[in-house]
């Protein structure tokens, strides 16, 4: 050996090595993970040493499995690593803040007024102190204040808005509850309990796939990532996977080496495209084009010209593609019902069974429609091929095509080319019971039409490929910019792979699809290519759906302790997305969805006009309800005679009727009708949130804005009331939780310092996995920080402790709630009928809202928020429909954790750990014996076997010293729908396929087809291609385009590496690795047009707003594109606008949220309402931005 | 023969999300200190890239590793005598422009700004001078070609390639990056060892870890400027040189090293290689182009009984054996052939090894009758016309990143230790593929 190799064993000259080992030594490890919605939910070792957190690594004990798939483990990613920097950073909140201006007018009118709530009166009843705090928001100028005093301050503002205003004008905004389920839960609890309101988040983040529930009447239900590892052939498309699904992505690195291909559909060379076989730079927003030329060639190569038993048989098993359209004034109309002819004229829900064309005997109804689902015989609800009346086998005929009676010419939308098709399809006639003659026609042969496989038949038909009529291999080709030949090699090889392994295809889907406004039409046009190759319910097969769900596997247990039903039904949950349209006034700014959707009637009305109608009719929610208190409005009815609770309702339809009452939705700029006092914990509500930022400066808060765009709805407004001006600074108080001062901190009055994840107990479950993880305190929380739990517990006793005062008996609140999915709502309309214009009576529940009067004592607040009240007893416990008696689990809890309420001993949930045991113990996912109880459920209603999944398991509880031990594996229940017992990975739908219980739809089945008259009107009955919102038809150019010279680019904002939304973004960490800020990506080609070079600062702008950093240059970037990526904050490093004069703002300030109306449908079949469900979403994609260079270094 | 036994990681590079969790967990663990802010231990690349610290490969400038010539070894740097005149002057040391001033923000603002007329904000300030800056350039710059015309252009493994090739890596038809993870390669042959005026480097005996003795480290930084990569970082809050320690408190523990145990990837394999430590000269004095197996050649085989007895001989336990015997990087490295070290013709006989990574077929932009939004032509994929599932098997010139690249970067140039390595990937996958859909291998993948 040389001697330049110094080869060292020698231990005195090695002593100095003690200086690393010391360094590693450390006290402890504690599990827990980061409530952070990222979906990870990864299971983490913090190391303590002296009381303090030093850092964190993966815990690495994961229960393995089925043989043959790889571990999850480690679990973790370069955010979640870096979490340990949050605690004792300078921008953790450490005590509680005030505004100085507030808390100087708050301590001047206590003095005058030593009742707290009077006091708040008095601030607020002077518009001029009342602008002086708004216009100071955001403008620095925090105080340190006592946790007594801000608490006092709170409970004031709460209590005089429910006396004042009624309970439904306190709001609060959380996302995602399944990150850290008990902390989320302390807010909706309170506001519960209280009458407020609760916004959803799903809807508003566009993270809710339309798709799923109008094809599968389910919110989104996912594969586990392990279940990747069986896929043969994936599709990414919009997701990228390394950056937003980092602990999942080595299942994707290692099937590719099990053998599986891997396509990736990213306008830009993104992070998971390296990993592709297939890089497919396809337009952004254009992917619904493809799959659209997709499905034409699966019809035609595999359907038309070839029969594939897997996918014939897949497709009248499990689709609606059997059943039978009627055809309407030469357009494809709605599902042919049972009652319709005179042998099914006497069934039960006649409306809401649908038939097929047997082979052998015409028309007949098959079981597991809907109707079957909610009529009082049980047993018939599920997806035997098989007469329900009979038990004969059915054997449903795909298509027509063969045994026509006649061959008619249909009706068909190109929204590309603004053309109608004229399409040959094979029909037959069926007599109605009135003797009318109808041609019907199946789905299937209409898909066939629309899709342009013409089967010889007349019409509108492509000749080939390469005719450029919808939806060929040559049409696709302008929209996609992907040559015709890479498509049909494409569809080919997909076909093939779905053929040879029965269904392992699978697509990887999210937010960079599901962002653009015709999202559900994106995410149809991929379903179908999904559904013709037999893949959905599949292991390895089907759509996995990856934006923000992070599934709450123990839904059933929590939601009544979330939103206290264990005390009252029902609770208050609005749609955001609604809410924040019509509210923050983003509805002025605009001229409706008319200028840039495409209907097939030509509708023209203002999306607020669907929007307060869809309130009128039960199909959304909206809080405020009315132009009164609801609290007032149940004073009257008394003071007019009503007793009972149904007299109540009466009095109150009548009132609505005649106009004495109004929705508030008809007038939301009226005083009267805006929320007061907002709640945000867990969430950046203001900040990275908030779609539209610029108008909830302006209207929300009253504060500075750099919005410049003008109002345009003034006169194109039918159903609303156009107040002038519009008002600015709605909000009385706007309270945040927060551990770190991110952009709603900075904006908020009072910020409360909550605990970090690594200072509470907690739970925490995603899609992503089947394991269940707690959070724990590995230290006490730091300062005067408290977790969440806590801290709504100390608002709860604060004010039930001013409601002794102030509201001392108990009062009744009159609740209005949107026709319910999984009731039997869900056959209220088969018919769309508006009662204001007289076209029905408005009946509640059936052609309007519901109405319920729920009594509320505000002295019993705190009391009620930390006991588990007997709904949950009496009741049970329930998802999906499902109801699951758990009286003896409640009875046994509240000998473990007793709790007396008026003499009474209940379960307690005063502490976080309390909250977390009652969650695991009451839920089928974590209790084997309530697992079997919903599968019990579950075969009442099918009539088909279930219990088997569950008998193995009944004795299993998991609590959560078991958690904390190990990571827990959920069970199989009814409650999701896949199987996954002995370690078989987590497939959604694999239940319905196997076990033949029905989708949660009008078929029971997966729907190609749509017949809600809306969807009709829409032209979205069928899947289709809408061409993207045109820039000068979005009007938020106008402006700025006269402001500077810039080049208009699309602005694509796609999850980041560097943050998990805003959270980690302005870690120091994060900063360090990325270029310290939040950069503009560009094209190097574009850059050099603009004179732009790599770190250059330029200027995004347009009139929503502004938004200033540096650029990176790169030729990854494609061109006509800028890049921010998504969630920055407006807290670190963002400098003025040269343009505007201000502080630029952040990746939201050049938004403005655009709702899709006929998401707005309701009352009807998979189409009602549940909150983060269904409804509108808060699309971003389609915006548009001027970019331009700064010519010197911009002002701090 | 003497044999040593050496703890070795290995990058498989196909599996490599570039998401950085290693570096943060290392970062956590021992530079989140005064004086390391800047050191990275363990960093990420893109690649083509520059690297940290920015185009630590131009050896012209940085001479780092060894040199050589007429049938010596040099330190690229100085020799021995030289050494002694640039104690005081070392121009190839890398300077704070090299690397990057730290940057941290007034977080603190956000809570202690009086109400003013706008928004306060936490403005960006140095580390080092806490005066106001604006970031121009950090540890992970040009990260998923970030700048790609100033950093992934000029990334000197580029050297070689047809000129047509480069053009189109900056093309949406030939775009294409991967990721490359570095952490201290643990030389067999360091020169940062060899550099260190004072002796204060050493290679551990046990399991091979290269170690700067922080007692006896005199801030010469010679190993700093003689590392070629650039591993070795000066701390100058406490004037002595540091460097990854491979985590040997986890190692002694039983612990895989924090980077390691943190991949999420899953990219990385730890294992033990046994070597003749007597042939390391003799290995590190070949032509370029037979670095590796040179290299390899000096890596013994576990299972031979002599090297077995040699091993005992030399007072390694039976347990590293047995762990040399189970080792995964000696299947990739020497039965497999599919991992190689970085930059073999830096001759410190590099003993981290990295399996080089597959990419997606190339593309073509055919002009349409009519040019498609926003883009002049049509995107082809450039498939060839075969049944094969994995196209570039039989072409892997259509495969985006170019073999010449991947093998300047592992091979010394070499293409012919790279294309068998890819082929072999995807051989792999063409087998299981049919296994999965065809229940068996057709006569054609055969």
């Amino acid at each position: 050996m040389k001697d330049w190799i110094r080869e060292i064993e020698s231990p005195a000259e090695r002593k100095w090595e003690e200086f690393y080992r010391n360094r590693f030594q450390h006290d402890k490890r504690v599990r827990t993970t980061h409530g952070v919605n990222c979906t990870g939910s990864c299971s983490w070792e913090v190391f303590v040493k002296d009381g303090v957190v030093t850092w964190e690594l993966q815990a690495t004990d994961y229960p393995s499995l089925e043989a043959g798939l790889p571990p999850y483990e480690p679990r973790g990613c370069q955010r979640g690593i870096s979490f340990s920097w949050y605690l004792y950073s300078p921008i953790r909140v450490k005590y509680p803040y005030a505004k100085g201006a507030l808390l100087d007018l708050w301590r001047e009118a206590k003095k005058q007024h030593p009742d707290p709530v009077a006091a708040w009166e008095a601030i607020q009843s002077d518009p001029h102190k009342r602008k002086r705090y708004q216009k100071a928001r955001g403008k620095g100028g925090f105080r340190r204040a006592s946790w007594d005093e801000v608490l006092e301050l709170i409970a004031a503002a709460v209590v005089s808005t429910v006396k004042r205003y009624g309970p439904d004008r306190v709001i609060g905004f959380s996302p995602i509850p399944a990150m850290s389920q008990i902390s989320y839960a302390a807010g909706s609890r309170f506001l519960s309990l209280l009458g407020g309101v609760p916004l959803s988040f799903y809807d508003w983040y566009c993270d809710l796939p339309n798709a799923s529930p109008e094809i599968w009447g389910e919110q989104t239900d996912v594969h586990e990532s392990a279940d990747w590892y069986n896929a043969r052939f994936i599709a990414v498309m919009g997701s990228n996977l390394n950056m937003t699904r980092t602990p999942d992505t080595h299942f994707i690195s290692e099937v590719r080496h099990a053998g599986a291909k891997l396509t990736v559909f990213s306008p830009d060379f993104s992070q998971v495209s390296k990993y592709a076989d297939w890089w497919i730079p396809i337009h952004p927003g254009q992917d619904g084009a493809f799959w659209m030329a997709v499905n034409h060639v699966l019809l035609k190569e595999y359907y038309a010209e070839r029969e594939v038993p897997y996918f014939l048989d897949y497709l009248k098993r499990y689709t609606d593609a059997p059943f039978l359209i009627e055809i309407r004034d030469g357009r494809p109309g709605r599902y042919l019902r049972a009652n319709r002819l005179s042998e099914y004229a006497e069934e039960e829900n006649g409306d809401f069974k649908l038939l097929l064309w047997d082979e052998e005997k015409g028309p007949r109804m098959p079981g597991g429609t809907i109707g079957f689902r909610w009529q009082k015989e049980k047993g018939k609800w599920n997806l035997k091929l098989e007469d329900p009346r009979t038990g004969e086998p059915l054997n449903p005929r795909l298509s027509l095509l063969g045994v026509e009676d006649e061959v008619l010419l249909v009706e068909f939308d190109d929204f590309a080319s603004d053309q109608k098709l004229k399409r040959g399809v094979p029909v037959k006639y069926v007599v109605t019971k009135e003797g009318e003659k109808v041609a019907v026609a199946t789905v299937f042969d209409l898909l066939m039409a629309q899709f342009g496989v013409g089967r010889g038949l007349p019409g509108d038909y492509p000749r080939d490929y390469g005719d450029e009529l919808p939806y060929t291999p040559a049409w696709q080709e302008k929209w996609t910019g992907i040559h015709r030949d890479t498509l049909l090699k494409y569809a080919r090889s997909w076909a093939e792979n779905g053929l040879k392994t029965k269904g392992k295809n699978l697509i990887i889907i999210g937010a960079g699809i599901n962002h653009w406004y015709h999202n559900n039409l994106m995410y149809r046009a991929g379903i179908v290519a999904l559904m013709l190759t037999g893949s959905v319910g599949v292991n390895g097969g089907g759509l996995a759906h990856y934006v923000g769900q992070e599934k709450l596997a123990n839904q059933a247990s929590w939601g009544p302790i979330a939103f206290a039903t264990d005390w009252g039904y029902p609770p208050r949950q609005q749609n955001t997305p609604s809410f924040h349209y019509v509210h923050s006034d983003q509805w002025r700014y605009e001229r409706g969805f008319s200028a840039y959707d495409k209907t097939a009637a030509g509708l023209t009305d203002h999306t607020i006009d669907h929007q307060v109608r869809a309130v009128r009719k039960g199909w959304l929610p909206f809080f405020p309800q009315f132009n009164k208190s609801p609290l007032e409005v149940v004073k009257e009815a008394e003071a007019r005679g009503a007793k009972t609770e149904a007299e109540i309702v009466q009095y109150v339809v009548e009132a609505l009727k005649r106009g004495e009452l109004r929705f508030a939705v008809e007038d939301p700029d009226a005083p009267e009708n805006w929320p007061r006092v907002w709640f945000i914990w867990r969430g950046n509500a203001i900040g990275t949130s908030a779609k539209g930022h610029e108008y909830f400066l302006k209207h929300y808060l009253g504060t500075h804005t750099n919005t410049v765009a003008e109002e345009k709805a003034e006169g194109q407004v039918r159903e609303v009331v156009y107040r002038k001006p519009a008002p600015e600074g709605k909000l009385d108080l706007v309270v945040d939780l927060n551990f770190r001062m991110d952009t709603s901190a900075l904006y908020s009055d009072i910020v409360l310092p909550a605990a970090t994840w690594y200072e509470k107990d907690d739970i925490n479950t995603t899609d992503m996995h089947t394991f269940i993880n707690p959070l724990q305190a590995a230290v006490p929380p730091a300062w005067e920080s408290k977790p969440d739990w806590d801290i709504f517990k100390a608002i709860a006793k604060k004010v039930s402790e001013l409601a002794r005062v102030h509201l001392p008996t108990p009062v009744k609140d009159l609740v209005m709630i949107p026709l319910q999915h999984d009731t039997p709502d869900e056959l209220a309309q088969a018919e769309d009928r508006d009662w204001k214009k007289g076209e029905v009576e408005p009946i509640p529940g059936k052609t309007m809202p519901k109405f319920r009067v729920v009594e509320r004592d505000y002295t019993k607040l705190y009391e009620k928020m930390v006991t588990l009240g007997p709904g949950v007893e009496k009741v049970g416990v329930g998802m999906h429909g499902l109801t699951i008696p758990v009286e003896d689990f409640y009875k046994e809890l509240a000998e473990r954790q007793p709790r007396l309420f008026q003499g009474e001993k209940r379960p307690s949930l005063e502490e976080a750990r309390q909250v977390a045991e009652a969650i695991l113990f009451l839920d089928p996912v974590s209790n084997g014996e309530l697992a079997y109880r919903a599968f019990l459920d579950e075969e009442k209603k099918t009539g088909v076997r279930l219990t088997d999944l569950a008998e193995g398991n009944r004795h299993v509880r998991i609590s959560f010293k078991d958690l904390v031990a190990q990571p827990r594996r959920q069970l199989t229940t009814p409650t999701w729908s896949a199987i996954i017992n002995q370690g078989r990975a987590y497939s959604p739908y694999t239940l319905n396929v196997e076990r033949l219980i029905p989708w949660r739809t009008l078929t029971g089945r997966q729907h190609f087809y749509l017949d809600h008259p809306n969807y009709l009107a829409w032209g979205e009955h069928l899947p289709t291609y809408k061409p993207r919102p045109d820039v000068l038809m979005l009007q938020e150019t106008k402006k700025s385009a006269f402001e500077a010279q810039g080049k208009l680019l699309n602005y694509i904002t796609p999850h980041g590496k560097w943050s998990i939304h805003s959270t980690y973004s302005e870690n120091h960490r994060m900063m360090t690795l990325s270029r310290g800020g939040y950069p503009v990506w560009l094209n190097d080609k574009d850059a050099a047009e603009l004179g732009i070079k790599d770190n250059d600062w330029v200027e995004l702008f347009n009139d929503n707003g502004v938004f200033v950093q540096r650029a990176i240059v790169s030729a990854r970037i494609p061109r006509g594109t800028v890049f921010v990526y998504h969630a920055t904050e407006r807290t670190v490093g963002i400098p003025k606008s040269p343009l505007r004069g201000k502080r630029a703002g952040m990746n939201n300030s050049i938004t403005r949220a655009r709702l899709k109306p006929v998401l707005m449908s309701g009352g009807y079949g998979q189409f009602t309402y549940a909150f983060n469900y269904w409804g509108p979403v808060g699309v971003n994609r389609d915006t548009w931005v001027f970019v331009r260079k700064l010519e010197r270094p911009p002002e701090w | 023969m003497k044999v040593r036994a050496h703890m070795s990681m290995l990058f498989h590079l196909d599996k490599c999300i570039g998401c950085h969790t290693c570096s943060i967990a290392c970062k956590n663990l021992w530079t989140d200190r005064k004086g390391a802010e800047y050191m990275w231990w363990n960093n990420v690349e893109t690649r083509p890239g520059a690297g940290y610290p920015t185009g630590w490969e131009d050896q012209e400038r940085f001479k780092g590793g060894w040199r050589y010539q007429d049938g010596h070894l040099d330190l690229r740097l100085h020799s021995r005598t030289q050494g002694l005149a640039r104690l005081f002057f070392n121009p190839a040391l890398p300077s704070l422009d090299d690397y990057y001033e730290p940057y941290t923000f007034r977080y603190n603002d956000l809570f202690i700004s009086p109400e003013g007329e706008d928004q306060p904000t936490a403005i960006p300030i140095s580390m080092i001078t806490g005066e106001p800056m604006t970031p121009g350039a950090g540890p992970n710059w040009d990260d998923d070609l970030g700048g790609s015309p100033l950093y992934a252009a000029n990334d000197p493994n580029l050297k070689g390639l047809d000129p047509e090739v480069q053009a189109q890596l900056s093309e949406i038809e030939g775009v294409v990056f991967q990721y490359l993870p570095r952490i201290c390669n643990h030389c067999l042959n360091p020169a940062c060892v060899a550099a260190c005026p004072t002796g204060a480097i050493y290679k551990r005996a046990e399991d091979g870890v290269v170690l700067v003795n922080e007692n006896k480290c005199k801030a010469w930084r010679m190993c700093v400027a003689a590392c070629p990569y650039k591993k070795v970082y000066y701390n100058w809050a406490t004037g002595k040189s540091e460097k990854c320690i491979l985590c040997f408190p986890r190692l002694e523990t039983g612990q895989a090293p924090a980077c390691a145990h943190s991949c999420v990837g899953r990219i990385r394999y730890m294992g033990v290689l046994l070597y003749d430590a007597d042939r390391i000269p003799e290995a590190a004095m070949v032509p370029d182009d037979r670095l590796v197996e040179s290299q390899l050649g000096i890596i013994l085989d576990p299972f031979d009984p002599e090297v077995i007895a040699a091993a005992k001989a030399e007072g390694i336990d039976e347990g590293w054996i047995k762990a040399a015997q189970n080792s995964p990087i000696y299947k990739f490295v020497k039965v497999w052939g599919l991992a190689f070290p970085l930059h073999p013709e830096y001759r410190t006989l590099a003993m981290m090894f990295y399996v080089p990574p597959l990419s997606p077929v190339v593309s073509t932009l055919e002009k349409a009758l009519r040019a498609s939004q926003g883009r002049e032509g049509l995107v082809r994929l450039d498939l060839p016309e075969t049944d094969l599932d994995f196209e570039v098997y039989e072409s892997l010139e259509k495969a985006r990143m170019p073999v010449k690249y991947l093998a300047n970067l592992f091979t010394a140039g070499n293409e012919s230790l790279i294309v068998p390595a890819l082929k072999k990937m995807l051989a792999v996958r063409i087998l299981k593929r049919q296994e999965s859909l065809e229940g068996g291998v057709t006569e054609k993948a055969q």
